[in-house]
């Protein structure tokens, strides 16, 4: 079970075990501390953040503002270069069409690199359904694979949750017996993936940036395993969401940019690689047939609706980096393969709420992941919105928090209320009260006391202070 | 200078001395102080949660309470950015949104006002320890004060500043989130209290009532030997 879903469990069980992960949480905040030393770096070095933010956001919403003609411009340039391209209204549409292609092509082996995309439509096991083997070739997403499967917990590092020891007992499974040494395991990976490259029948990539102009698929890596897959075998496809466009090169590299610098800090990664259609008539290497699969997947339906801004994201996955509520639950408590404040804006609305409805509350609306966004979108509003649909339009808010919010709404309405309110609170609260603090409290405060007192209410309010104190000047 | 105060609700009903120490503070410095007793709650705790609708009312009472100040001060950055959202929140309609951004322009922050408008950095005050202060993350981030309570605060005759390790973190709170996410919160708070035990500080101050409810409470439950104030009670002290 992938596609987007990645847990049968309750939300609130994913917490409790995750909470009670000490070694996941221990990986995260020194991630998060490594991840936002070396981003903070390489933003401060180009003096001029904020304008490249503004750049980006700028070139994000055009596309978007434009995305049918930029659709059109991107799948004209892959045919005219000898490509075969293909939208995909749904997930289903999307993996049928590449197991088709497969099919045809008798394929028995599929190397494929990194791709979220790829496992929002469940690929790899519709794939292997048909008796397909399918490797991922990402060094994190090869770890995950030879763990069961085991979904991504990042949407940049998807084995952040793993130290080297645990690294070590999975690759174990797959005949390693050496130390946990990272460059021995590393070779470990490179031999047995090298294998799988030279045999491989097809190859899957993603797509971090489709240029509109040249129809030019851009692929942004750091293992180089990314060139490979789309070098060796003869048949390449390429899965992107629909919304992954720059018009021209010079975009590309702005947005290359603010990607790389963003998301882990680097200048640029080691590899950027740029592929355009199959194996032109003078080329030596390259596949001999190109696919390019443009996914919708619901993605259409945000575009146009409030949500849109969400469409602007370029997975760097810098929200996530800063995100404390991630830093304490970690990737898995979501539930889905897009963790963080992305993935909590976005899991439910190309999964639906009835999955992802308490990803949205997953917050303290820090604003920490707006502040940090490279193309400045408003990911605390956007959760918010969430919250607002949630409550007012799927009617999915327990009836308890209903009632106590139009008490709120009556109550802070109209000060004789609220007076009425203050003056209670402090007789109600006083059985729960010691020393003028409550240390286990009812209904709603029982979760807060759980691990810190909550002050017991004035005796007097600072209204009726403020009452007595202008009396007394005045006579 | 005539001042309104908003003390917000968390302070009117749980941190009395917030409010009085804002009071004499302001009057000490020159202001005159108004005090609207109609005055409830910015209604940001329904706002957040997603209930929009019902916390209209709320905002309605707050922009009529205030209609006649000058200057709106409130002790709490989280506050003063929800009167700063309320032109959003009731954008086109022909009623509210002209008295929305009214409100929204004639309001300050307490520190953000002493140092922007009142122009002073050094309120006269004294008081011995070592203090380390926590940047609540509305008023930094979304409201935008982030030098203001620094500079007030080295400003201390007596107090010693440290800076927080992960100052830019948020300490829990959220609102409703510390009781919806009640245990992620609590991890949250716990990381907050071990990163200002590190700095050695006897004192932790901060602008909001309450990230300092959340913090003060872990605080508290741990028995830390550590003073929890408001920089107005500390820019009070004398």
């Amino acid at each position: 079970m992938m596609a987007m879903k990645t847990s049968d469990e309750q939300f609130k069980e994913r917490v409790e075990k995750n909470l009670n992960d000490s070694f996941m949480r221990g990986a995260i905040s020194a991630a998060q501390a490594r991840f936002q030393t070396r981003r903070q770096a390489r933003v401060e070095e180009l003096g001029n953040w904020e304008e490249w933010r503004a750049h980006g956001e700028e070139i994000r919403k055009h596309v978007l503002e434009n995305l049918d003609a930029y659709l059109y411009e991107l799948s004209e340039n892959v045919e005219k270069r000898g490509g075969h391209v293909f939208f995909a209204k749904t997930k289903e549409e999307a993996s049928d069409y590449i197991k088709n292609i497969a099919t045809q092509k008798q394929a028995k082996k599929i190397v494929k690199s990194k791709s979220m995309v790829t496992e929002e439509i469940n690929l790899n096991a519709e794939l292997e359904e048909i008796g397909c083997k399918v490797v991922e070739t990402d060094l994190a997403e090869f770890i995950l694979q030879l763990n069961d499967h085991e979904p991504p917990s990042h949407i940049i590092v998807p084995s952040l949750h793993k130290n080297r020891r645990q690294i070590r007992e999975i690759f174990a499974k797959a005949g390693y017996d050496k130390s946990e040494q990272p460059e021995e395991m590393a070779l470990f990976a490179r031999k047995t993936l090298r294998q799988e490259y030279l045999t491989a029948d097809i190859g899957i990539t993603g797509c971090n940036f489709a240029i509109a102009e040249s129809g030019t698929v851009t692929l942004v890596t750091n293992e180089g395993n990314a060139d490979l897959v789309s070098a060796l075998p003869k048949t390449q496809i390429v899965v992107m969401g629909m919304e992954r466009i720059v018009p021209t090169f010079e975009e590309m590299e702005v947005l290359v940019s603010l990607l790389t610098r963003s998301s882990v800090g680097q200048r640029l990664t080691s590899y950027v690689t740029l592929l355009t259609g199959p194996k032109g008539e003078y080329e030596t290497d390259g596949p001999e047939e190109f696919h390019l699969v443009i996914v919708d997947n619901g993605r259409s339906k945000i575009l146009g609706s409030e949500f849109q801004p969400i469409l602007q994201c370029i997975r760097c996955a810098a929200c996530v980096n800063v995100c404390p509520v991630y830093r304490h639950v970690g990737g898995h408590t979501y539930g889905s393969i897009y963790s963080g404040p992305i993935g909590a804006v976005l899991s439910p609305l190309l999964g639906g709420y009835e999955d992802f409805k308490e990803l949205p509350y997953a917050s303290s609306l820090c604003g920490a992941c707006t502040e940090v966004c490279p193309v400045k979108i408003p990911l605390h509003q956007l959760l918010h919105l969430h919250r607002q649909k949630i409550v007012e339009q799927e009617g999915k808010a327990p009836i308890s928090e209903r009632l106590i919010m139009k008490a709120f709404g009556l109550g802070a309405s109209s000060s004789p209320l609220f007076n009425v309110a203050a003056k209670v609170a402090s007789p109600i609260m006083s059985p729960f009260a010691r020393d003028d603090k409550i240390t286990s409290g009812p209904g709603p405060l029982k979760a807060w006391t759980e691990v810190r007192d909550f002050p017991a209410p004035n005796k007097e309010s600072f209204r009726h202070w403020m009452k007595q104190r202008q009396k007394g000047e005045k006579s | 200078m005539k001042v309104s105060l908003f003390v917000t609700c968390l302070v009117d009903m749980f941190q009395g001395n917030v409010g009085k120490a804002t009071v004499e503070l302001l009057e000490r410095l020159g202001c005159e102080i108004d005090f609207p007793t109609s005055q409830v709650c910015c209604g940001q705790p329904a706002y957040n949660s997603g209930y929009v609708v019902e916390s209209k009312g709320s905002m309605k009472n707050m922009i009529k309470a205030f209609e006649h100040a000058e200057y709106v001060v409130t002790p709490s950055g989280s506050c003063a950015y929800m009167f700063k959202e309320y032109p959003h929140i009731f954008k086109g309609d022909p009623e509210w949104e002209q008295k929305a951004q009214c409100l929204a322009d004639k309001t300050f922050e307490l520190t953000d006002f002493i140092v922007n408008v009142l122009k002073i950095e050094n309120v006269g005050a004294r008081l011995k320890g070592k203090a380390t202060y926590h940047t609540s993350c509305h008023m930094t981030r979304l409201l935008g004060v982030k030098d203001a309570p620094i500079r007030l605060l080295k400003n201390v005759e007596g107090l010693e500043y440290v800076e927080l390790l992960g100052k830019e973190r948020c300490c829990g709170f959220g609102g409703t989130f510390s009781v919806k996410m009640g245990n992620i919160s609590g991890e949250m708070v716990d990381e907050k209290v071990r990163n200002i035990e590190e700095t050695g500080a006897d004192i932790l101050v901060g602008a909001d009532a309450g990230c300092l409810m959340n913090i003060g409470g872990r605080i508290s439950r741990t028995g830390k030997p550590i003073r929890v104030m408001h920089i107005a009670e500390v820019l009070n002290s004398r």
